[in-house]
This record gives C-alpha cells, sequence and structure tokens, in this order.
C-alpha cells in the first residue's frame, strides 16, 4: 500500500473537491464536501481496492488522510 | 418435488411522502444530492391506524384478484414482518381469517426484515419439497417507518412502508425457485436494532448514545450502523454470489434483482460483484426501502415492463437485520 496512490484514490470519491486540495495533511473533515455518503464511498473503496475493513470509527477517530492511510496500512 | 412462483403483486399505502415535503423539516438538507446518492424521491407511510397486517391483506387481496385465486385453494400462510399487529397471536393467523383461507392451512410468521423474502421462498419450497404444503402464499409487510424518530433524517430519507404477496405452487408457474445460499451473522445484531419494547427492555429507556458515524442511537427508535452495515454486505454479498453459482451449476445468470437497501450501496455493490448495469435492477425513486418487500416489488416491476421474460435466469439476494442474508437463482 503506498501512500500517493491511496491519496489519489480517496480524491477520487469526491466530485467538486479539486484533488490538488487533498494531500496528505489534509484534515478531510473540514473539507466542504465531506459528508457521512463520502465516508460511505472510502469505506467502499477501501474494501474494493485493499480488502479491509474501515470501520466508521476509525473515520471518525483519524484526523488526516495519512492518519488515514496509516490506520488502513496496519490492518 | 419442484416449486414455483405463479404470482406476484404488492400494495403501498396511499400517504406519500416527497423529497420535498421532507426538505420543509431539514432546511440543511439537499434534494438533489440526496436524491442522487439514495435513489428515492418519495416514499409510502402507512396511516396511523394502519398495520402491516392491513398491509398484506391489502396486497394478497390484490394478488387473488389479479390472477383470479381461490384463497380456498391455498394450504399454507407465511408473513414475513418484524411489525406484527400483537405480540401475540401471530399475524399470519389474524389474516388467515381475514382472507378467508381455509382453517387447515397452516399459518405462521417469520420475523426478519431484508433478507426475509428469500427465507420466505426457502421455507415455501422446503414445504412443498417435504409434501407438506402445495400452494403456499407468501406475504412480505413492514412498516418500518412507525420505528423512526422523527430526527432521523438518513432512514426517514431511506425507508417506505408497503407489504408484498406471492403464490408459491408446486406446478408450472411463472418462475422455478432454484437452489439456496442462506447465511445469519448473529455479532451484528446490535447494528441494526430497535432495543426496546421486547421482553428483554420491555418499555422505552429514553437512552440516546452517539455511534461510530457520529449519529445518534436511541434505544426507542430503530437504529441502524450504516457503516458496519454497509461493511457487512460488502463482504457477504460477493462470496455468497459465487456460492449460489456454483451450487446452481451456471455462470450465466440475465438480471440481478437485489434488496433495494439504497441506491448508492447497490450501485456499490454492483460494482464489487463486477455485474454490468444492464442486468441489475436499481429503482426505489418511488417506494424507498420497503424491507422484505423490495424484492417482490422489484420483481413485479420489472416483469410487468418486460425487463424479466419466459427463459431468464433471475438472481434474487436479500440482506440485512440479523444480520442475516440469503440469495436464490429464479428460473423465469
Amino acid at each position: 500500500m503506498e501512500l500517493n496512490e491511496f491519496i489519489t484514490k480517496f480524491a477520487d470519491q469526491f466530485e467538486d473537491t479539486d484533488p490538488a486540495d487533498i494531500t496528505a495533511s489534509t484534515t478531510y473533515k473540514d473539507l466542504d464536501e465531506w459528508s457521512s455518503l463520502i465516508a460511505f464511498s472510502v469505506i467502499a473503496m477501501v474494501k474494493v481496492e485493499y480488502g479491509k475493513t474501515l470501520t466508521g470509527a476509525e473515520i471518525r477517530h483519524c484526523s488526516t488522510v495519512e492518519d488515514l492511510f496509516n490506520t488502513i496500512a496496519a490492518k | 418435488m419442484k416449486a414455483f412462483i405463479k404470482g406476484i403483486s404488492y400494495y403501498l399505502p396511499e400517504k406519500v411522502v416527497t423529497n420535498e415535503e421532507l426538505v420543509k423539516e431539514f432546511p440543511e438538507w439537499d434534494v438533489d444530492k440526496v436524491y442522487a446518492k439514495v435513489g428515492v424521491k418519495e416514499r409510502h407511510i402507512a396511516a396511523e391506524n394502519e398495520t402491516a397486517g392491513d398491509l398484506a391483506e391489502k396486497a394478497a387481496k390484490k394478488l387473488f384478484e389479479e390472477y383470479n385465486i381461490d384463497p380456498s385453494s391455498i394450504d399454507f400462510l407465511i408473513l414475513c414482518t418484524q411489525s406484527a399487529d400483537y405480540l401475540l397471536p401471530s399475524t399470519s393467523c389474524i389474516l388467515q381469517h381475514r382472507l378467508g383461507i381455509p382453517t387447515s392451512s397452516g399459518a405462521l410468521d417469520i420475523d426478519l426484515g431484508c433478507s426475509g423474502c428469500i427465507y420466505g421462498m426457502a421455507l415455501a419450497k422446503g414445504l412443498i419439497s417435504a409434501g407438506i404444503a402445495g400452494n403456499i402464499l407468501l406475504l412480505t409487510a413492514e412498516t418500518y417507518t412507525k420505528y423512526l424518530h422523527p430526527d432521523d433524517k438518513s432512514n426517514r430519507t431511506i425507508f417506505g412502508d408497503g407489504a408484498a404477496a406471492c403464490l408459491i405452487g408446486k406446478e408450472q408457474g411463472i418462475a422455478e425457485i432454484g437452489e439456496f445460499v442462506l447465511g445469519t451473522d448473529g455479532s451484528g445484531a446490535e447494528n441494526l436494532i430497535i432495543k426496546s419494547y421486547g421482553a428483554r427492555q420491555r418499555s422505552a429507556s429514553g437512552v440516546e448514545t452517539t455511534d461510530d458515524d457520529g449519529h445518534t442511537n436511541r434505544e426507542d427508535y430503530l437504529y441502524m450502523n450504516g457503516s458496519a452495515i454497509f461493511n457487512f454486505t460488502l463482504e457477504k454479498v460477493p462470496p455468497m454470489m459465487k456460492e449460489l453459482l456454483a451450487k446452481s451449476g451456471t455462470q450465466d445468470v440475465d438480471y440481478y434483482v437485489f434488496h433495494q437497501a439504497n441506491k448508492f450501496m447497490l450501485s456499490t455493490l454492483r460494482k464489487v460483484c463486477g455485474i454490468p448495469k444492464d442486468k441489475f435492477y436499481i429503482d426505489l425513486e418511488h417506494t424507498g426501502n420497503t424491507v422484505s418487500s423490495t424484492i417482490l416489488i422489484g420483481l413485479k416491476d420489472c416483469l410487468e415492463a418486460g425487463t424479466i421474460s419466459s427463459g431468464m435466469k433471475v438472481m434474487t439476494c436479500g440482506f440485512g437485520v440479523g444480520l442475516s442474508y440469503g440469495a436464490t437463482i429464479l428460473l423465469f
């Protein structure tokens, strides 16, 4: 699992947000477009792309995109 | 002995609540965006004094009328509901009388939600195969909207009330019921639950907590942990499909009618399972998620629209509260 690839896939879940605005240090919950449905898209992406289960609690407790990446990578 | 579906009908309560009406209560809500994601424009809501038993009765009477079925020909009644009219007796017993089904018939309720239609078909096939019954009325009826807290925007958006009726018999019909794969994971029971009003907690507790997704979990109302249910579905459904294909000795399915949970979940599931868009049914625009009735409603609409026709193999699959899941292939 590679960080930059994850960031691209994470950014793909957004429709209106410029991918350039999403970096490793982005606090994703601060993004205007962030919503529970985007969170579901991220859960599905993690399941499909990495075969891992990301929970709602983990999304809630992580802060940056890199935090999330580390949480998933550790599974 | 083979089991066949002989007819399908459904009934939706008269009252309709549109997204425009809902948005008046939730001004922060974006009608178009939510419609795009969950796929619901309007949902039918049972009247204050209208129960799942009442809806089931109307669906059954519609079936009798539409297919010219004499209730006296029925020898077993299965009702799938989690909104029984009374704690006891079974609503199916009340419906036997109200529908004029012979007293020599068996009748029972099955307490399942979104997987219930599949389990109902499995039971019916079993009863027929064993020679216990020959003409079975399967009813699915739900009034989940009565369990929703007025502030529960997510679930009020998704769920609608409704009932469906299906006659399953041993002679020829419109579709042969094929093999089944069923599954249960009770470890996830608390992810979709109403804690109060059962034997363990007989009255309202007033307890409210915040869940992992930041949503309010109210013990006295229906609670759904969305992300947990989503993960459960993505984990269980794709292998269940593979198992069913292997068990059925086929790889070619012409069409897929899954439980209509919400558009977003179905689209994700479709992609994960690698099913082409044109073979995968998604339509809950005018009904919302009617729980155990979505599959029968979908099959009926597809038959009427000509999407499903004679000679087609259709995979149906239900998943949800329990947590419970099941799938079967219907040969039209």
